[in-house]
């Protein structure tokens, strides 16, 4: 693990923001739990499992510098998602399925 | 009327088990000074995780020094009923938890000793203390590595930092000898096969100083022959305030429970 990556640039003489995702068990995603701030990659990691799995929450944990998610900007949400709106085709409910395959 | 003390006897299996969840407790109870306290909210929790961790270490280790007793004494009588010469922790783990740099120094000395200490004692005879060394030695090993990280961040860091650092360590040293001070409990509990003699952990626990303080940029003070005397039931001047506050309720609600 590189002590050295670059994290959210500080906000006054706060430590960098870092985005914790928290694995409940093996075979299941990664989860994003929430954000905490750390100094660096290490002490962030730390402090998630002391924030994050005092209640055996976690397996594994990953930790992202806060300013490395690129979001996509709320105002658009319209633009982005709102014409999805009106395909139900695109789901598989959609379609009647011959007998023979029915309940897949 | 207010809750008798208890006296524990003197056999030298239940004083050292004493010794070790004394240390436990009353670090613990230092560590919990830090809730609300802490620099950070995210610091502030990792104490009081280790706090914790500590107090469930002590509480296993009392049920069971109160078990070889034979009185019927059980872990909260035992943590908080007796008097102030009859707990057994060295004199470090009562001093008044200092700055964040106090801390952090003492941790990382306490959580190395105390690793090297459950690691030997998952082979003890008692099969209960061998099970609480097997899970206490993972906490240990976490409060070693979150402490060491800091004692590397703080001397290795601002002008003040390292210069609070060095003022911890200064008043810390000597300290820690008693942590290695062998006696006449220490020699049954080899003969019985208990645990170890706290001096054997010596060489191995200023191995692992060397190195984190040579990565911190701290020197380490010259050696004392001051030897506190806290496992005889000798304790410092902080040590009967701090009953004071723990012991409040059970003596003031004598069997109260939550």
């Amino acid at each position: 693990m590189s002590d050295n990556k670059q994290a959210a640039p500080a906000v006054s003489n706060e430590w960098p923001l870092w985005e914790v995702f928290v694995r409940s068990k093996a075979g299941l995603d990664h989860k994003h739990c929430g954000s905490l701030h750390a100094a660096d990659a290490k002490m962030a990691i730390q402090l998630a499992r002391d924030v994050y799995t005092r209640r055996q929450e976690g397996t594994s944990i990953w930790v992202v510098p806060s300013n490395q998610i690129i979001a996509s900007d709320p105002g658009e949400k319209g633009m982005y998602f709102d014409p999805m709106e009106d395909k139900v085709y695109r789901h598989p409910t959609f379609y009647q399925l011959p007998a023979s395959l029915d309940h897949m | 009327m207010p809750q008798q003390s208890i006296r524990v006897g003197d056999s030298a299996q239940v004083r050292y088990l004493l010794r070790l969840a004394d240390s436990c407790l009353i670090l613990s109870q230092r560590l919990g000074e830090w809730c609300g306290h802490g620099p950070i909210l995210e610091e502030d929790l990792a104490l009081t995780n280790m706090a914790l961790d500590l107090v469930g270490q002590a509480r296993g280790l009392l049920t069971r020094a109160g078990q070889l007793d034979g009185k019927g004494h059980d872990e909260d009588q035992l943590a908080f009923l007796r008097e102030e010469r009859h707990y057994y922790n060295p004199v470090l783990m009562e001093l008044p938890r200092g700055d964040f740099a106090f801390t952090q120094v003492r941790n990382f000395a306490v959580a190395t000793w105390l690793e090297l200490l459950w690691q030997r004692l998952q082979s003890s005879i008692d099969a209960e203390v061998a099970a609480i060394a097997a899970k206490a030695v993972k906490e240990a090993r976490y409060q070693q590595q979150h402490a060491a990280d800091w004692v590397v961040r703080l001397g290795d860091g601002t002008a003040q930092s390292k210069a609070r650092m060095e003022a911890a360590l200064s008043t810390l040293w000597p300290f820690f000898n008693e942590l290695f001070a062998d006696d006449a409990v220490d020699a049954a509990a080899v003969q019985s096969g208990l645990g170890p003699a706290w001096s054997e952990l010596q060489s191995e626990w200023q191995q692992a100083m060397d190195a984190v303080l040579d990565e911190a940029g701290l020197a380490q003070p010259k050696p004392s022959a001051y030897v506190s005397a806290g496992r005889q039931g000798v304790h410092s001047e902080h040590m009967g305030h701090m009953l004071a506050e723990m012991q409040y309720l059970q003596r003031a609600y004598p069997g109260g429970v939550w």
